[in-house]
């Protein structure tokens, strides 16, 4: 039996269809643009909301995960002014980004480390296999990374002759079925038990033939077959969620040990990191290592956090590979009303709580990034014309939870803007996208419980004003005055509307 | 300066509109030191005192770690018995410790248990260490709050890998190191932020499978916090 690991399957540039999702053991395939794949997203959304497994186990995960997150975010006396530090962080760190970029690279390098710069996907991905080349590696292990993911690392390996091995529970089901991730965080979070179980029989050749469905021992399966590959592997990659410029110190967040296995154990690591990644010093960690962990399992700190400074001798990796990628994130600075997207720390916090995101699940975005922020971020990171600012109902949630305070339906109404203004739309294609954006709006303030959980349209107001957005618009501002008479409990489901909109088209 | 470093930087300040293109906007420098820093800086309760200590524990025990408080004479027994051989089929028991850890703490090990040291100059093998049951170490500070211990690298915790490979590790933590909050364990860090720094939260987990939470992965399924006061 083949294992499948890292090898492509869907390279043929069509990408994946999004009909495949549970029930069947093979996933989507790996697509030829991690940022852009599947269809659009309404046609998506439509087939997702057709599964009902998927809905059940986006459901239950999601609303658990709310609910964590709540319980442990409620314990802490100073969150707000957690958020405000940590989103002036970020501000700070986007204004003083070359000066701050090159203070790391001249640390990093008095540490022993060696700094790689790329300017896309492409050219990370050349550094990257050229540095596994030159140590002789055909297997590589790898620690879950967002960074690697957009990038498409695996499938550039693969051709390089080069397996990259998934270390984290989540993306070794998600590998194993070539599949794609549907969340950030829990990346196979559309999978239950058993259609694990069945992966691991049909796809991992040292799975005991007994396994059964329980969670432990499907986790000890996963422990077993990665053992060996920790011990022997010569290379490992990594991405990370924090770099400290005036240090030089690179921070990954993790639960499970595959993250320490690979950042300690192999003699070369290759860490691979958006160049937004930053935080100015060693000091504003404490701002964001209570920020991240409770945004994003919902835990009052994850099991295991690494942090490493260039190279020590005799302790860990001797030789440590330092590749900042742009891939686009230039062009979200360039945008003034959408750069803090790159405050992002990928906590999810705003998937768990997205109504949209709840009933599609995380494929219908046909992006690395899912959810709202992926709503957000991959339309600016490719600079393509995207149905994604649509995918969401305004309803606010996620800029409540966001612990760096990214206001994301503010973006959003902007990026619709663009999109109509580029469409070259006539103030009635205008008012006809307007009006499904509102009616989604209110299918979210139906629910007694979300309407009371999400920020109102006042708040929205507010914010779109702010940003002066409003007047950009080619339509009247009344329209949002008659989206308020919307809030009466619609008649309409979801996917009903999804309907619409498309037959309005 | 390679040409794609001076790419990336100049595509940056481009979009910052510092290029010298154009005047900076005002608030592209303005933002450096602005940060607001409202939050706590630090804990109400003193590190070491007895809500903390408190705190820390009902922390650990949340999160599935084994929690013990000893004074320090009882320390050598209690280590004796946590790595002592406790099935048949393995009547010899293994531990490896870092060449710093006081010599004291093992003075009550029983002859069953073989002791390996560590160090930078004459480290054990990734495969060596995955004989090894257990590991003991010392750590540099505890957060009460997050229920979070941290070992920094020097030589009474040792290489990161002796603390991670084998299936046990008990840690002992002095009362005095148990601060409250997260600002004052990274503000005591920063002072050699430079060492590698391990936070340690509970045992390996995950929660891939339906969130179910599994004890346990790929680091020590067992994790002992040894409280010495
Ligand atoms: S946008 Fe905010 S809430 Fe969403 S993943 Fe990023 S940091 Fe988390």
């Amino acid at each position: 039996m083949s294992t499948f690991l890292g090898m492509p399957a869907a390279r043929d540039g069509r990408g994946p269809s999004p009909q495949a999702a549970p029930g069947t053991l093979s996933g989507i395939g790996r697509p030829e643009d991690p940022l852009h794949w599947g269809a659009s997203f309404p046609d998506a959304a439509r087939a997702a909301l057709d599964n009902g497994q998927l809905r059940r186990n986006l459901g239950k995960a999601t609303s658990t995960i709310r609910a964590k997150r709540a319980s442990v975010v409620g314990e802490v006396p100073d969150w707000e002014a957690l958020r405000d530090a940590g989103s002036a962080l970020k501000t700070d760190v986007m204004a003083r980004l070359p000066e701050l970029l090159e203070t790391l690279e001249r640390n990093v390098t008095a540490r022993g480390g060696v700094v790689h710069w790329a300017r896309d996907a492409a050219e990370a991905n050349r550094i990257v296999a050229g540095l596994v080349r030159a140590k002789e590696a055909d297997e590589v292990v790898k620690v879950k990374s967002m960074a690697t993911q957009e990038i498409g690392l695996n499938e550039a390996l693969a051709e390089e002759g080069i397996a990259a091995v998934e270390t984290d529970l989540a993306e070794l089901i998600v590998q194993l079925a070539d599949d794609m991730p549907s969340h950030i965080l829990v990346p196979a979070i559309h999978r239950n038990r058993t259609e694990i179980r069945d992966i691991f029989l049909e796809r991992m050749a040292d799975a005991p033939p007994d396994l059964t469905d329980v969670p432990r021992e499907l986790a000890m399966a996963a422990r077993a077959h990665l053992r060996r590959k920790f011990l022997s592997a010569k290379v490992a990659i990594s991405g990370a969620n924090f770099a400290v410029a005036d240090t030089g110190t690179l921070a990954v967040v993790e639960s499970e040990g595959n993250g320490r296995m690979c950042l300690t154990l192999p003699e070369t690591l290759i860490t691979v990191m958006g160049i937004e990644k930053l935080i100015p010093t060693f000091d504003d960690l404490e701002v964001f290592l209570q920020l991240l962990p409770r945004s994003s399992t919902g835990e009052r700190m994850n099991p295991y956090t690494s942090m490493w400074t260039g190279v020590t001798p005799g302790d860990g990796p001797s030789e440590f590979h330092l590749v900042l990628l742009d891939n686009g994130r230039t062009k979200v600075l360039a945008d003034e009303a959408g750069r803090s997207a790159l405050h992002c720390i990928r906590c999810s916090a705003c998937l768990n709580v997205c109504p949209v995101y709840e009933r599609v699940g995380g494929h219908a975005y046909g992006s690395v990034y899912p959810g709202p922020i992926g709503a957000i971020l991959t339309p600016q990171l490719t600079g393509e014309k995207s149905d994604l600012p649509y995918a969401s109902t305004l309803c606010g949630a996620c800029y409540e939870v966001c612990p760096v305070k990214i206001d994301i339906p503010s973006i959003l109404v902007e990026l619709r803007a663009r999109e109509v203004a580029l469409a070259g739309s006539s103030p009635d294609t205008a008012d006809r996208v307007w009006k499904a954006a509102m009616k989604a709006a209110s299918y979210a303030m139906a629910d007694g419980g979300r309407f009371r959980r999400a920020a109102r349209v006042p708040r929205l107001l507010r914010a779109i004003s702010r940003n002066g957005v409003i007047r950009r618009l080619p339509f009247p501002g009344s329209l949002w005055t008659r989206s308020r008479d919307l809030m009466e409990p619609p008649k309409q489901t979801f996917r009903d509307w999804w309907a619409e909109r498309e037959d309005g088209r | 300066m390679t040409d794609t470093k001076a790419e990336i930087l100049a595509r940056i300040r481009a979009a910052l509109g510092t290029d010298g293109g154009s005047a900076a906007p005002a608030g592209a420098t303005a933002a450096a030191g602005t940060v607001p820093r409202e939050y706590r800086s630090a804990g109400e309760h003193a590190p070491g005192s007895d809500v903390v200590l408190d705190l820390l524990i009902d922390r650990l025990v949340d999160y599935k770690a084994h929690v013990h408080r000893v004074p320090v004479a009882e320390l050598p027994a209690l280590l004796a018995r946590l790595v002592a051989p406790t099935t048949r089929e393995a009547p010899r028991g293994s531990v490896v410790v870092p060449h710093g850890l006081d010599g004291d703490w093992l003075s009550a090990l029983g002859d069953d248990v073989d002791v390996r040291t560590d160090s930078r100059d004459a480290p054990l093998s990734a495969a060596d260490l995955d004989e090894i049951d257990a590991v003991v170490t010392a750590a540099r500070v505890a957060v009460a709050e997050t229920g979070t211990i941290v070992l920094d690298g020097e030589p009474d915790q040792g290489r990161r890998a002796i603390s991670l490979v084998p299936d046990v590790h008990v840690c002992v933590v002095r009362a005095d190191q148990v601060v409250q909050t997260v600002p004052e364990a990274v503000r005591l860090l920063g002072r050699d932020p430079a060492r590698p720094l391990t936070w340690i939260s509970g045992p390996s987990a995950t929660s891939d499978i339906e969130l179910d939470r599994v004890e346990g992965v790929h680091g020590p399924r067992t994790l002992h916090v040894v409280l010495v006061s």
